[in-house]
């Protein structure tokens, strides 16, 4: 299928190369205030999203899971910039479009587009189905090649409806259908990146099949963008490249989707993957494999203190409670938050002692589970040990010089360097800071990276002592590197 | 559905004399017909099932396949209210532990209804009075078939909130629906249900509101109870992962009739009906390797108030053209028996169903 070309290009900007960073998200934050009184005083603050760091390449698509109330749909309508982030920047395309106004906005409206959930209350009733699929054109100004009623209905063959139903109304179509409606008016300005808000989680299974498989094509054709929202963990994975996995505003794993589908690193994400109920009878009496997590999500409104999944972890141990272990790249692909991730060596080894709480959620997993991740870490710990005993002295080094830092910094600087990459990794490091002698925090920043972890820069920021820690971190990689 | 709600009912003729079934409940020929302005709604066309105490049926299918209207039917449902003229017609037979409940009285029929049979809806927070607190309603539920003292019933209601799960009961029986979670409001309707240990349970889409962890601890919970109390259980639901977990034997329901019914592992395995095929095909599966594209159903499930004439699969059906003479078309086909236990209704014969199952579908799942 052949787009035309709009006869108005006005905002026609280069499109980003397919791999190249198209949206930007950092610090995200949007706190919903809660007002009590005559006055409307602020008494508190629902975090719906608190501290997002991620991007969206150009043609991929990103899945975001998590259960409700852990901020996936504000997330969804901060980068569509329907709401207003608190904190934060987005940037799309390299421009910051966090605190645009309506009229600034109006531009990249183009460009990114939205999905909604539920294909009845997103359309209007007293609209035909041309009026709905030719807003677009008719708010932008946009006069396509043909008129607008010939483009509206090769829309509505491209999405799979009959053209000819142009002057029905959206009560004449089922479900499915106008969720094909919702799709095509999304489509309309050939945009770049499509934010679908759980595109097909009020559809039929049979429907649903159908739809996934026109986002599929449409993507192929016409080299879309995708942000995908949803809570079905199957439907996630047949859509996505990465997955960015959400508790309670934070995101807790991001990883390419066969990753962490594989071997999921942080314990919600396991929990959250072993929930999924597997339509295999014979499964049936395999409960074993299943993590029950004991309670509810908490409350939004004063989340847990250090990592927020604590409470319901059966790792959890003081760091836990008293430190958020920040996102960091453990594994090529694999962004984790955890200080005791799954299937990957422990981040904070001398933490042993379990919270009360971790014990009670101990008891709802089962045994056989808790038993193959110990063999798992135990193994990948063996496998590092192995590698890294020529980084022995590296690893020394590296752990002076994290010393008098807190016991966060010490962990996950010692787990950097125990990482199977950590004999690239110090190579890179030091051309790193070699190259960056001034010993700017970027340079340290950027050999940290360069070693497959960013802990260096992510524990300082932790331990709260700034870029000097880690500066001195990566300039004690060095020298053992250099004798190497 | 909103004709439900609309249509009060009329209990069916006395039917037939045919005696009584030795299954602890049986459904015969049920028919639950909806007349409106349109036309005359089949929500339910003829459907047969039988269920032992301790086993759990599930019954699958697309929205307005007639699954919820069913267990509404068997629960005597659709006679309560009587709102305008119209009134749903139902006929056929539903025998509950020697007792045919479409011809029994209707005070006979609430007797049993919360204490030999109970259901858990879908949406706790609709199902849930907003007014009263949840041990208000518990204990309302026990007392109306137990002769006891508040004091007593709420003892038991406490006992049932904590047996499902809900910590701290002794003060969550006090409070009201809006201040427990979604997971909580469907544990303290579970636990409504179960107050007079009812013989058979229906869950209408017990998880379909919830969290996938949140389902997990709920579907737990009703596995266990099942054993404990050793109830009969009928769960619907869309989604054949729940079903897997919990069903002993599968019922696949459209356009208001049975095209598959059977062992729950025969029915995964050796599927012989094309929508249950179309139904395997289009769910993505986390436990198999990525598929490359997923198999839909083509076109859209199909209206109760004009059945497709012949098989009501057959708009939708790849396999229509098989059998001869455009019989897909023109003759409803009859469940048959394709193997122990184990019914489909299709025209196609036993072998070309076979061959299809197992060359053309089977491997690109």
């Amino acid at each position: 299928m052949s787009v035309p070309a709009q006869s108005d290009g006005a905002t026609l900007t280069q499109d980003a190369a397919p791999g190249e960073t198209l949206l930007k998200v950092t610090g995200l934050q949007k706190h919903f205030p809660i007002k009590k009184g005559l006055l409307q005083r602020q008494v508190g603050a629902v975090r719906a999203v608190d501290g997002l760091d991620f991007e969206v390449r150009s043609g991929e698509t990103l899945g975001v899971v998590g259960e409700s109330g852990c901020g996936k749909s504000t997330m969804g309508r901060l980068i569509t910039r329907l709401l207003e982030p608190t904190a934060g920047t987005v940037e799309f395309e390299g421009k910051d479009i966090t605190h645009l106004g309506v009229s600034g906005m109006r531009p990249l409206r183009r460009d990114v587009q939205m999905i909604f959930q539920d294909p009845y209350s997103s359309l209007n009733p007293r609209h035909t189905i041309g009026t709905i699929v030719g807003a677009p054109f008719r708010l932008q100004g946009v006069e396509p090649e043909g008129g607008v009623k010939k483009e509206v209905q090769r829309l509505l063959s491209v999405v799979g409806l009959n053209p000819e139903h142009y002057n029905r109304y959206p009560h004449e179509f089922s479900g499915g259908q106008r969720q094909r409606i919702g799709i095509a008016r999304a489509l309309a300005l050939k945009p770049k990146l499509v934010v679908a808000d759980e595109p097909v989680s009020a559809l039929d299974v049979s429907i649903q099949a159908q739809v996934v498989n026109l986002l599929d094509d449409l993507q192929e054709e016409l080299g879309l963008t995708y942000v995908i929202i949803a809570h079905d963990l199957s439907v996630v994975r047949h859509v996505s490249d990465r997955i960015a996995v959400m508790y309670l505003g934070k995101i807790v794993e991001l990883a390419d989707r066969d990753q962490l589908y594989r071997s999921p690193m942080h314990p919600y994400t396991k929990a959250l993957l072993s929930a999924v109920p597997i339509p295999d009878p014979s499964r049936k009496s395999a409960k074993s494999e299943r993590i029950l997590l004991k309670g509810d999500v908490p409350s939004p409104i004063s989340p847990p203190s250090g990592c927020r999944f604590h409470t319901r972890c059966w790792k959890a141990t003081e760091i836990c409670r008293t430190t958020e272990p920040p996102l960091k790249e453990l594994r090529p692909g694999q962004q984790v938050a955890c200080h005791h991730p799954e299937n990957f060596a422990d981040q904070a080894p001398q933490e042993t002692v379990l919270l009360s709480d971790a014990k009670e959620a101990a008891e709802l997993v089962p045994d056989a589970v808790l038993e193959e991740s110990a063999e798992t870490s135990a193994a990948v710990a063996e496998e590092v040990e192995a590698e890294g005993s020529a980084e022995n002295r590296t690893e020394g080094s590296a752990e002076s010089a994290a010393e008098g830092t807190t016991e966060a910094a010490e962990g996950t600087t010692e787990g950097s360097e125990e990482s199977t990459e950590a004999a690239e990794g110090t190579t890179g490091a030091a051309e790193g800071t070699t190259e960056g002698s001034e010993q700017s925090a970027q340079a340290a920043g950027e050999s940290a990276e360069a070693a497959g972890t960013g802990a260096a820069e992510e524990s300082a920021e932790a331990a709260g002592t700034g870029a000097a820690a880690t500066a001195e971190t990566a300039t004690t990689d060095e020298s053992p590197a250099k004798e190497k | 559905m909103t004709e439900l709600s609309k249509s009060g009912a009329a209990v069916g003729e006395p039917t037939s004399t045919s005696p009584a079934p030795s299954a602890f409940l049986e459904v015969r020929d049920l028919k639950v017909h909806f007349p409106t302005d349109d036309g005359l709604v089949k929500s339910v066309d003829g459907l047969s099932f039988q269920l032992e105490r301790g086993k759990t049926l599930g019954i699958v299918g697309e929205s307005g396949s007639g699954k919820s209207v069913t267990s509404l039917g068997i629960m005597g449902l659709h006679t309560a209210g009587q709102y305008g003229k119209r009134k749903a017609r139902i006929s056929g037979e539903i025998w509950l532990n020697g007792t045919e409940l479409l011809s029994a009285d209707p005070d006979e029929v609430r007797k049993l209804r919360g204490r030999e049979m109970a259901m858990i809806f879908q949406d706790p927070l609709s199902a849930l009075h907003p007014y009263y607190t949840i041990g208000q309603q518990i204990v309302e539920a026990y007392r109306i078939h137990h002769d006891v003292d508040k004091k007593t019933a709420k003892r038991r209601a406490v006992e049932m909130l904590d047996r499902v799960g809900i910590p701290q009961p002794d003060k969550r029986v006090d409070n009201y629906p809006h201040e427990f979670s979604g997971g909580m409001r469907q544990r303290a309707m579970i636990a409504m249900s179960l107050v007079n240990n009812p013989e058979l349970l229906i869950a209408d889409e017990p998880t379909t509101a919830l969290d996938v962890t949140v389902q997990a601890q709920i579907l737990d919970l009703i596995r266990d109870l099942q054993k404990e109390f050793g109830s009969a259980v009928i769960i619907i639901t869309h989604d054949l992962g729940v079903v897997a977990e919990l069903a002993d034997d599968l019922l696949v329901m459209y356009g208001g009739r049975c095209v598959e019914r059977g062992p729950a592992e025969k029915v995964f395995y050796e599927p012989r009906h094309p929508y249950t095929w179309g139904l395997l095909g289009s769910m993505p599966r986390l436990d198999r390797d990525q598929q490359e594209r997923l198999i839909p159903v083509k076109g859209s499930p199909p209206s109760l108030i004009n059945v497709p004439s012949g098989c009501a699969f057959n708009p939708r059906c790849p396999y229509a053209d098989v059998p001869k003479d455009n019989v897909t078309r023109t003759v409803r086909p009859e469940l048959t028996e394709v193997g122990d236990e184990h019914w489909a209704a299709c025209h196609m014969s036993q072998e070309q169903r076979e061959r299809i199952w197992t060359e053309e579908i089977a491997p690109k799942l």
